[in-house]
């Protein structure tokens, strides 16, 4: 148990508990060419099959459009622009909701953490409206404000608003009270505890929030467009359905994938990475 | 609450070394801290109160270390935090520099058992973040940062994370940053008992090290007999619940001490005797759940000024 020595160590010697050093840092392992090549061949194989489907005349093409014909929609699409200001309008209205939800939802998730009263009355609250699909605000949306742009963002709001609530409240809940309760020793209190204490310690669950809510936006989004929006994606789903242009459907939900993708992707996955491992939450998988 | 006052020998040069020690024996240098007729009981689910410290009466001189021993579960974290003002004594009163204790504050740090530091600050960061509730510029919590992070020995993990580090280099950052708040009274928890043998002992002699340049006033609490031996001027031994002071020791032995040293082991050995009866107590207690009978008791505090205070009831 304790150690046997008699001499001492030297004085202001620069010393270093534990012996091993500090805990290696996670090493990055790079993912190899050889999973990306094997992804490729599998959607080259989908692809693949869909025009061979297409080639043997099983179903008519208004039904099942071939993969050519969807790609030349596409073409056709972002050459006359209106899948371009399908793809703009719908983003703009995406960031609008979305932002006033994190805002919104991260303000009030902080709160309903520290604040037990809250969290009985407003948090009970939150969790049975939750639990309703956010096309079903549509109809009251519509009657209070109209079927314009105000409709769009509150169903966006809506539909996003909840889980990151949810999410932020969990994360801060899971702070260790240690940490709050050190905080006030070092002085740190009021707005200055929650800026500088409560919100970075719930940051990993706020960003995992804002991830669901961004694909919980854009669902309701492409909810609320197909219904009575002018413009947009979820519009053009809707002219393609007027129109029985199949590889026009086909092409408007390529183009919703690649950009639910390309954001997750991207953007929440690498900022939720970067805070995890920054924070020491991440445990590198093999 | 907050004590704002700006910090002594703040701007007088980088070096946070400033007071010298010994100079004055201790007898003769002004109380720091001082409990009185401190008791603390607990009202658990079912009903039963229990008493977790009772009648505490013990003064605490500038620049002196004093170690709290006793058994696991006598109540000496329950004492570290009604001095740190995180827990209200049940009667009592606790009176640091003179004031009475109401709430946490600045001239008390604890330094916990666990690493509290916060995880997305780096090493530097995290001893600037208190620096910040005491006004200081950026430039100064930087340079004081450095400063104490020099002192114990980290300054080139200044931008690492707490994941990064080793326990026992987390626990020197967490006592860089007590150090830099420059409390009057460090409090410590059982700061080095999470650590393995090696890195405790290398930590002892810092910590001592540390301790003699600063001339920093000490509570460290501990079960630890050898650690409070090889740390303290003076050990207080807690009894088992309800806990009390048994018994006071003055440790007169030369500095540095190595908690592996003839004399520290001998004095370990001479406590060990007085705290065995209370270790088999507590032993005995839990075999046949004796719930406490001396729940009232009698409370006397002092006032500021030394008087008696009222009498409030435990708990």
């Amino acid at each position: 148990m304790v150690p046997r020595k008699t001499t001492l160590p030297k004085k202001g010697l620069a010393l270093n508990p534990g012996g091993s050093g500090p805990a290696k840092a996670h090493t990055k392992k790079p993912t190899p060419w050889k999973n990306y090549l094997a992804k490729f061949g599998f959607y080259a194989g989908i692809v693949g099959i869909w025009e061979l489907v297409c080639l043997l005349h099983i179903w008519p093409p208004h039904i099942l459009p071939s993969p050519v014909s969807v790609a030349q929609t596409l073409y056709t699409g972002f050459e006359d622009k209106s899948l371009l200001i399908g793809i703009g309008v719908s983003m703009q209205r995406l960031v609008i909701g979305y932002s006033i939800s994190v805002v919104l939802g991260v303000t009030i998730g902080l709160f309903l953490g520290r604040i037990k009263y809250l969290e009985h009355s407003l948090g009970s609250a939150v969790l049975g409206i939750q639990t309703l699909p956010s096309i079903c605000w549509v109809p009251v949306a519509t009657l209070w404000f109209g079927s314009g742009q105000v409709a769009i963002a509150f169903v966006v709001v809506i539909g996003s608003l909840f889980v990151i609530i949810i999410s932020t409240q969990d994360g801060v809940k899971h702070i260790p009270p240690l940490l709050v309760k050190n905080a006030r020793l070092l002085g740190i209190e009021g707005w200055r505890l929650y800026w500088e204490v409560i919100l970075p310690g719930a940051l990993p669950a706020i960003v995992t929030g804002m991830k669901l809510g961004w694909s919980f936006a854009w669902r309701s989004l492409m909810g609320a467009e197909l219904l009575f929006a002018t413009l947009g994606l979820g519009h053009l789903l809707n002219q393609g359905r007027v129109a029985n242009d199949t590889s026009l459907l086909f092409a408007v939900m390529v183009v919703i994938v690649i950009i639910g993708l390309l954001v997750d992707h991207l953007i929440f996955a690498t900022v939720e990475r970067s805070i995890k491992r920054r924070w020491g939450l991440l445990v590198e998988e093999h | 609450m907050i004590d704002k006052s700006p910090l002594v020998e703040m701007d007088k040069g980088p070096s946070p070394v400033g007071v010298a020690r010994r100079v004055a024996p201790t007898l003769s240098r002004p109380i720091k801290l001082r409990l009185a007729g401190v008791s603390k009981a607990f009202r658990s689910a079912n009903g039963t109160t229990t008493l977790a410290l009772q009648d505490i009466n013990f003064e605490v001189r500038e620049g002196e270390f004093v170690c709290i021993l006793g058994p696991s579960g006598c109540g000496k974290t329950t004492l570290l935090n009604i001095i740190a003002g995180l827990d209200r004594a049940g009667c009592g009163d606790v009176l640091c520099n003179g004031r009475r204790v109401k709430g946490p504050g600045m001239d008390r740090i604890v330094m916990f058992q666990e690493s509290v530091l916060f995880p997305w600050l780096t090493a530097r960061k995290n001893i600037e973040i208190g620096l910040k509730s005491r006004g200081l510029s950026r430039e100064a919590r930087r340079v004081r940062a450095m400063d104490f992070l020099r002192l114990v020995h980290l300054t080139k993990f200044a931008d690492a994370h707490p994941h990064e580090l080793s326990g026992g280099m987390r626990q020197r950052v967490a006592l860089a940053r007590s150090l830099a708040m420059d409390p009057e009274i460090l409090l410590m928890d059982e700061p080095f008992t999470a650590l393995d043998a090696q890195t405790r002992w290398i930590l002892h002699y810092e910590l001592q090290n540390i301790w003699e340049k600063t001339g920093k006033t000490v509570v460290f609490v501990t079960h630890n007999i050898r650690e409070a031996v090889c740390l303290a001027d003076r050990v207080i031994v807690l009894s088992s619940r309800p806990g009390r002071i048994k018994r006071e020791y003055k440790i007169d032995l030369p500095r540095p001490r190595d908690d592996g040293s003839v004399e520290v082991a001998a004095l370990s050995r001479e406590i060990m005797e007085i705290l065995r009866d209370e270790i088999e107590k507590v032993m005995k207690e839990e075999l046949d759940e004796g719930s406490c009978k001396e729940c009232d008791v009698k409370c006397v505090g002092v006032t500021p000024d030394g008087r008696p205070s009222k009498t409030v009831g435990a708990g």
